[in-house]
């Protein structure tokens, strides 16, 4: 475990964090490897795990009917993908594939949510974490939304 | 005011609505133009629009414009074939700052045909290497099929770090997908030695800037280029007003701290 906690001491999102609050997210985390290709998860299916990337680059997708799979967004390393098991009904929103070998930390939702319902001074601490990085990724796909670069004419 | 003949060379498509237009005078060497310098670009009997220009600065010669289809003129422009003759006038305008990044790093940033201006800038380190340190270009398209200069950005990477993200893609592409600013934000710059030079939508500069500033790149080393509807190009309509500057004759490049306020003044 204690690979684990230095290994999130250097992610962004948990930056602050004390040690006492490390150990105990780390004591439901696990390293993990996945190839290029493999998937991380895939709608629909049961989510009881998010994922810090340690290194690698991974694919949010979804699958448009007639249209094929499209890339919503890349997570880079050092960034967190996985957010359905936090909310019920705990299912993937999305397809996450890994564009190259990634590196990964996989944390127990479930696990996770029992220590923040237990201490809720260390489960404000991580939702108002994850709640900035949501909001982050919220604002800039508003941006992508507007479609910005669809229009204009100066070059 | 008078128009300069400049007959078309070449035409390379870039995207499907843009296409890079190699324009030679007619009569002489053609004009020295700045990086982020434009030019007023005439179709005989259709109209005028100001046009950025993409081609390397500083010597006179052909003038190089990367122009985007999106109207009668840029439309009329982009399928000016080689022999065409078009109306120029300039270069008018602001230029990039390149001597303040000597010494030091150079971030340009772009967002879709923003690039275009930006070009030059990127040609003229590539050109000069040794006058910056670290030079990196972060660029945000809408998609895989709408980046500019694809095989150049290749030969670029031999020399600069260039990262690229695009807003949507198929599964195809193996860049990253996401807006720009992030990109920015995770990119692989020293803000202490950084400066910026940005362009691309007004939002897409703010929210990058911020970004920018976020990390610590000091706001008068950010340099945009400003965009507003020109019509004469030489401060006399007042068409391209922005607060108490017009941008054909004050811009369209402006340290960020001179033209910010006025970037969040709605009605301007």
């Amino acid at each position: 475990m204690e690979g684990i906690e230095s290994l999130l001491a250097e992610v962004p999102v948990f930056a602050g964090l004390g040690a006492s609050a490390l150990e105990t997210i780390a004591g439901c985390g696990k390293n993990v490897h996945f190839e290029a290709g493999a998937v991380l998860f895939r709608e629909g299916d049961a989510a009881d795990t998010f994922y810090v990337v340690r290194h690698g680059s991974v694919a949010v997708e979804t699958f448009i009917p007639a249209r094929g799979p499209m890339m919503i967004e890349t997570i880079e390393s050092g960034e967190v993908i996985g957010w359905s098991w936090l909310f019920e009904p705990y299912r993937w929103h999305f397809d996450a594939r890994a564009l190259t070998v990634v590196r990964a930390t996989a944390f127990d939702g479930a696990c996770l949510r029992g220590k923040c319902e237990a201490d809720p001074a260390l489960g404000y601490a991580l939702m108002s974490r994850f709640a900035q990085v949501l909001i982050e990724r919220l604002q800039w796909t508003r941006l992508r939304l507007l479609d910005l670069y669809g229009d204009g004419n100066r070059s | 005011m008078t128009p300069a003949l400049f007959r078309v060379a070449a035409r390379e498509r870039d995207t499907v609505d843009t296409w890079t237009l190699t324009l030679e005078a007619v009569d002489g060497p053609g004009p020295v133009i700045g990086p982020g310098q434009f030019m007023m670009v005439y179709v005989f009997g259709i109209g005028e629009v100001p046009i950025s220009v993409s081609g390397p600065p500083g010597e006179p010669g052909p003038v190089v414009l990367t122009v985007r289809s999106v109207g009668a003129v840029s439309g009329a422009i982009c399928a000016s074939e080689p022999g065409a003759v078009l109306g120029l006038r300039g270069p008018f305008g602001t230029s990039w700052p390149v001597a303040a990044a000597a010494g030091g790093d150079m971030v340009v940033v772009a967002g879709g045909i923003g690039l275009a201006p930006l070009r030059p800038i990127v040609l003229h380190a590539l050109a000069n290497r040794d006058a910056y340190e670290r030079v990196t270009v972060v660029y945000g398209a809408r998609t895989p099929e709408d980046r500019l200069y694809v095989d150049e950005i290749e030969r670029w990477r031999e020399k600069i770090a260039v990262d690229v993200t695009v807003d949507a893609a198929g599964t195809e592409w193996g860049g990253p997908v996401g807006f720009v600013a992030k990109l920015v934000s995770r990119a692989d710059i020293r803000p202490e030695l950084a400066t910026a030079f940005v362009c691309g939508p007004e939002i897409m500069m703010s929210t990058s800037i911020d970004a920018l500033v976020a990390r610590g790149v000091a706001p008068e080393r950010v340099h945009v280029s400003m965009e507003r509807h020109m019509d004469c190009g030489v401060g006399l309509c007042g068409h391209c007003q922005l607060g108490p500057t017009l941008i054909c004759r004050d811009g369209p490049v402006y340290a960020y701290p001179t033209i910010s306020r006025w970037m969040e003044v709605r009605e301007l």
